[in-house]
């Protein structure tokens, strides 16, 4: 029978012992020895059934397969463009992923992407040598015109989107701002400017007070509190 | 840069609303403190928003310079240390360290706020050279008129060394403090678009399509200026951001 040594929602350090037994399962920033899991990253402790992850506190975004990010163009190269998607080690997207349109020999390629331009774009491949590969065919995928760009911790995200995209939705419906959240804590919002403000100030705050239970209830009571409204808008 | 993103918040600004909700003309919240280094004559740190500065005074003993023999030396240099923001690099200073330092320095030296003249100790052979350093803790933004402000508290703050045969006495300072005349306040007003805004942050830095820095006294009086960014200014631009430093000037004037 396995025992465990944590609690739930505790912060555990690199090394310490989690459970004993084979009766959990390790995930994220921990790893399994002999009898016993292990703690490799500093965070929170989550135990959903049987699995054991750690939720860091904070970190670079570390890229993985099918993550829907947002990047910015940072170079233009040969046949590609280089992206920052907020991590350690920049993305390249590849002619043939960039578009559906057919793009002639020599052809001008900043005429599509050019330098500093944002763009939400899905990874397709993380190499082991960390090489990530992004493409922009797929639903949502798209380049960015106007509107803002925050940085939010990478880790906080899944909050920020909310269960089955919850959170996310609620500001958007309060505020009626567009807003694209990027998995490497890159966010994207555009709107009327007072209300673009509402969004920012309740996605810092889910970042902020992302450990609390209850919080889409204090983020709603937060929203309708501060809630502006914008002339010609029907209330 | 990004021309739709730049589009997008001058259509904020066209209403007045900044990135991060303040007005054109507002001022993050500025808090000085003095005295924070033990080691230096005199010291402050300043913060402003995110933006976070140290400024420390140095006194020393040297040459005058031949041409000037009865005068002491004022210097001032900037250092944009890399972990106050991703943006700088370690090396030798670039561009923006200079004209930070600068800048500075000419506010102080051009409104003759100390009087060099009393800090010669023996005309020809000795005097005391003041050594102005800015160091940014926290980088978000308006470098220029917080180290003015921080070189300012600092050179207030700042005592002389215990003077000893021909030495000075770093373990004792004295009870006299820098002979300061005048206060300068520096205030950059930004242009984009067709607004004029103040105290820009480090997002904002990005989007500016001129700026002015004006050195300001008490008496409202001008004595240094600095223009930078790619658009040219007009005249009655020129003024109109004169017009809007010389009111902030008066806020920050509060605070020393």
């Amino acid at each position: 029978m396995g025992e465990l040594l944590v609690k739930d929602k505790e912060v555990v350090v690199p090394g310490e012992i989690i459970a004993e037994g084979m009766d959990y399962l390790p995930s994220f920033g921990t790893y399994r020895k002999e009898q016993r899991i292990i703690a490799n990253r500093l965070g929170l402790l989550s135990i959903d059934g049987k699995v054991i992850r750690t939720i860091p506190l904070a970190g670079r975004y570390v890229p993985r397969r099918n993550d829907m990010i947002i990047g910015r163009v940072i170079d233009i190269l040969m046949s590609g463009w280089r992206i920052n998607i907020n991590s350690a080690y920049s993305a390249v997207l590849m002619l043939q992923e960039a578009t559906f349109k057919y793009i002639e020999k020599g052809a001008n390629l900043s005429k599509f992407f050019s330098l500093d331009d944002w763009v939400v774009a899905k990874i397709i491949r993380v190499s082991s040598q960390n090489l990530v590969d992004l493409t922009m065919k797929g639903p949502g995928l798209r380049k960015l015109d106007g509107g803002r760009i925050i940085t939010v911790n990478t880790y906080k995200v899944p909050r920020i989107i909310g269960k089955q995209g919850s959170m996310v939705s609620m500001i958007k419906e309060v505020t009626g701002c567009r807003i694209t959240v990027g998995q490497n804590g890159f966010v994207w919002i555009q709107g009327e400017p007072e209300q673009e403000l509402l969004a920012v100030r309740a996605i810092k705050k889910i970042g902020a007070e992302a450990h609390r239970n209850g919080l889409t209830d204090d983020i709603k009571k937060f929203l309708d509190k501060n809630k502006v409204k914008t002339k010609g808008e029907k209330q | 840069m990004n021309q739709d993103f730049k589009n997008h918040i001058n259509k904020s600004l066209n209403k007045n609303i900044r990135m991060d909700g303040r007005k054109k003309d507002e001022f993050r919240k500025i808090t000085i403190e003095t005295g924070v280094i033990s080691t230096a004559e005199g010291s402050a740190r300043v913060k402003c928003g995110e933006t976070e500065l140290i400024v420390g005074v140095k006194m020393g003993v040297g040459n005058p310079y031949p041409d000037i023999p009865e005068e002491g030396v004022l210097m001032t240099g900037a250092e944009l240390y890399p972990l106050s923001n991703p943006e700088f690099e370690g090396g030798p200073p670039r561009e923006r360290a200079i004209e930070t330092a600068r800048v500075i320095d000419r506010g102080i030296r051009e409104s003759g706020t100390i009087d060099t003249k009393k800090l010669c100790i023996k005309a020809g052979e000795q005097v005391w050279m003041v050594f102005l350093d800015v160091a940014p803790v926290n980088m978000d933004g308006n470098l220029i008129d917080i180290g003015c402000l921080a070189a300012m508290a600092a050179l207030k703050n700042a005592k002389f060394p215990e003077f000893k045969d021909g030495k000075p006495d770093y373990k004792k300072l004295s009870k006299k403090s820098l002979p300061i005349s005048k206060v300068p306040i520096e205030v950059t007003v930004a242009k984009i678009g067709d607004n004029f805004l103040v105290d820009l942050t480090d997002d904002e830095e990005k989007f500016v399509d001129a700026r002015l820095t004006v050195a300001i006294l008490e008496d409202g009086n001008l004595c240094a200026m600095q223009k930078g960014g790619d658009s040219p200014l007009s005249e009655d631009d020129v003024f109109k951001m004169i017009d809007l430093a010389i009111k902030k000037s008066k806020e920050l004037r509060k605070l020393l």
